[in-house]
């Protein structure tokens, strides 16, 4: 506004000019004020939006870092040992041997015997709540249970093994003919059976329950009983899914360590049945990375680690991406 | 009757049965486990047993106060890294969910969710074990700040996606700028979501023990000091289960109890919290 302007129109007494000075002089601040308010919005705006960039950017580093921490401290190993590592059939620290084999072995042995074990189980669950009763209070008491055993520490697991199980399984061993010993590869895997049960059973029925029902009535429609809908139209529907949550519990199997590590016996000698004590991946690096004097000894634990980071990866993302597409379609 | 249909109608009458059968018993071990560990451990706990640390081998007595203190020290701590960083991800992952960057976040995030927890023990003792020069609390807190990472990223995300797009426009309308969105309206929204995202990864941390063995690494008295060696509940309870001595079990069995009861209260009032808000982890 023009003060000039203003004083030839009306005769303004001093009051008049002060009010309007001062109404203008507050005009301006406010809208200086407003400026500079909404710079600083636009500022923490970004700042917040690059924060998050940032923090997303996290995740990506996280993991690329673990991969390189363990790559590049497996490489004296690497170097020492090259590849024959992998399948030499000793490992003696003492005498600088090194060979995976033994653990190899062993961690595929429990946990292909778990996933054995535990897939009558997680397939019965899943069966059951997502085909038979997916409502009403006895399926949710059974689903939120089944989801428990997921939360018990595995440490817990091992401790009960060790307490309850162990004894057990010594106890019939003489029966069978094998030398009672109670700790081995047979009870690390009946512990991680029970461990796995509610990755593939959640999971599994989950996918049963979106069949679509058009499909089970036809097959009701055509004069087939419940079973014969499960076993023709919802079985093969959902077998990538199935396939898929299994896949996932064999990923926690293969790298469950303290519950394993407890009731294996560790031993690194090659096992010769499946009730002999032995030693997974896992758990030798449980129970001799602080032991670890040498570098190469230090090195190969870890680059069994690396192993074991990869298997678990390319297994929990071929999981990951069949029941996305199974999701999706 | 057809005598094949009877045949049918019998086998999946029968396959019913086994299916119910085989359901039910996985609650078995379930069962097993809490009630032989209730048995064991609840003789045990008592107020001296809380508030002493561990005798040493052949006096009777003595509790597990370096324990509770070292977890819950251990747990704070890696929850005071874990929890902004994993919500802030988790509102980037919701908020872009086309670019390239949020793709390999996700990716990463399911691997990170299926990384064994021994390596990731290995991978802090190499980032702050190594560099820090000795075993310390802080760099155990680490290691389960890393676990609990990828599943409160998860439950954010999720959380955020089912929010309808109507409050976010509605307050852009306002004027608001985006970052008064995000904390103002969206994430408030969605606050008993992330909660129960958090409460479920603190449930999981708090068993956790292979990450801890090379990093907190344990000790047999009480301490406080995040920049050494601590005590934790699974620690404690791995290596004196793994003792021979009957006095250490027995002390071993009183920790596990604790443990238990701790991880099973804070899943079930997850559960009951996600049931009333009706989120979907």
């Amino acid at each position: 506004m023009d003060s000039t302007f203003n004083r030839d129109l009306v005769a303004p007494s001093e009051v008049a000019q002060g009010v309007i000075q001062s109404t203008q002089k507050l005009k301006g601040l406010q809208a200086k004020k407003r400026l500079n308010r909404s710079f600083r919005q636009i500022r923490t705006e970004n700042v917040f939006k690059r924060t998050l960039v940032i923090m997303g950017l996290i995740m990506v580093i996280l993991v690329f870092g673990i991969l390189l921490t363990l790559i590049v401290q497996s490489i004296p190993s690497i170097k020492a040992l090259g590849l024959g590592y992998l399948w030499g059939k000793t490992w003696d620290p003492v005498q600088d041997i090194y060979g995976a084999f033994p653990f190899l072995l062993g961690t595929l042995i429990t946990s292909f015997l778990a996933l054995l074990i535990s897939i009558p189980f997680s397939m019965g669950v899943a069966i059951f709540l997502g085909e038979y009763y997916p409502n009403g209070w006895l399926s949710n008491i059974l689903k939120n249970v089944v989801e428990l055993i997921a939360a018990v520490p595995s440490v817990i697991y091992g401790f009960w093994g060790l307490a309850v199980l162990v004894p057990i399984v010594r106890s019939f061993e003489p029966k069978i003919g094998v030398p009672p010993i109670g700790v081995g590869i047979f009870t690390s895997s009946l512990i991680l059976a029970v461990m796995i049960i509610p990755y593939a059973g959640s999971l599994g029925r989950s996918m049963i329950q979106m069949v679509p029902s058009p499909l089970k009535e036809g097959a009701y429609a055509l004069g087939a009983t419940r079973w014969e809908v499960i076993r023709r139209v919802i079985l093969p529907y959902t077998k990538s899914g199935l396939f898929a949550g299994i896949l996932l519990s064999l990923g926690r199997a293969l790298g469950e360590t303290m519950a394993v590590t407890m009731v294996i016996g560790n031993t690194s000698i090659i096992p010769k049945n499946i009730f002999a004590p032995g030693n997974t991946m896992a758990s030798v690096i449980a129970n001799e990375f602080t032991e670890a004097d040498k570098s190469v000894y230090l090195s190969a634990l870890i680059e069994l680690g690396l192993v074991l980071f990869l298997v678990t990866l390319v297994i929990n993302l071929i999981g990951k991406r069949v029941i996305s597409r199974f999701t999706n379609e | 009757m057809d005598a094949s249909v009877k045949f049918r109608i019998a086998k999946s009458k029968s396959m019913q049965g086994l299916t119910i059968v085989l359901a039910f018993a996985c609650v078995l071990p379930l069962i097993a486990i809490l009630g032989f560990i209730i048995k064991a451990g609840i003789t045990k706990i008592n107020w001296h047993f809380l508030i002493h640390i561990p005798k040493p081998v052949g006096e009777t007595g003595g509790g597990i106060a370096n324990a509770l203190v070292g977890s819950l020290i251990i747990i704070v701590v890696a929850a005071v890294i874990a929890i902004p960083i994993g919500i802030m991800s988790g509102i980037y992952l919701a908020e872009n969910k086309k670019s390239t960057l949020a793709y390999w976040a996700r990716l990463s995030v399911d691997i990170l969710q299926g990384v064994p927890s021994i390596v990731i023990g290995i991978v802090a003792y190499f980032w702050m074990v190594k560099p820090l020069g000795g075993f310390s609390a802080l760099s155990g807190s680490v290691a389960l700040a890393i676990m609990m990472l990828p599943i409160v990223v998860r439950s954010t995300e999720e959380t955020l996606k089912l929010l309808p797009d109507s409050l976010k426009e509605a307050a852009y309308a306002l004027g608001m700028p985006f970052h008064r969105v995000i904390l103002k309206v969206i994430v408030p929204c969605g606050i008993s979501g992330i909660l129960s995202g958090v409460m479920l990864s603190i449930a999981r941390i708090a068993g956790e023990t292979a990450p801890l063995l090379f990093t907190a690494f344990g000790n047999p008295y009480l301490s406080t000091n995040i920049t050494k060696p601590m005590q934790s509940l699974p620690l404690l309870i791995f290596n004196y289960a793994t003792s021979p001595y009957n006095d250490w079990h027995d002390l071993a069995w009183g920790a596990s109890l604790i443990l238990l009861i701790f991880v099973l209260v804070l899943n079930i009032s997850t559960k009951l919290i996600t049931n009333k808000w009706k989120v979907q982890l």
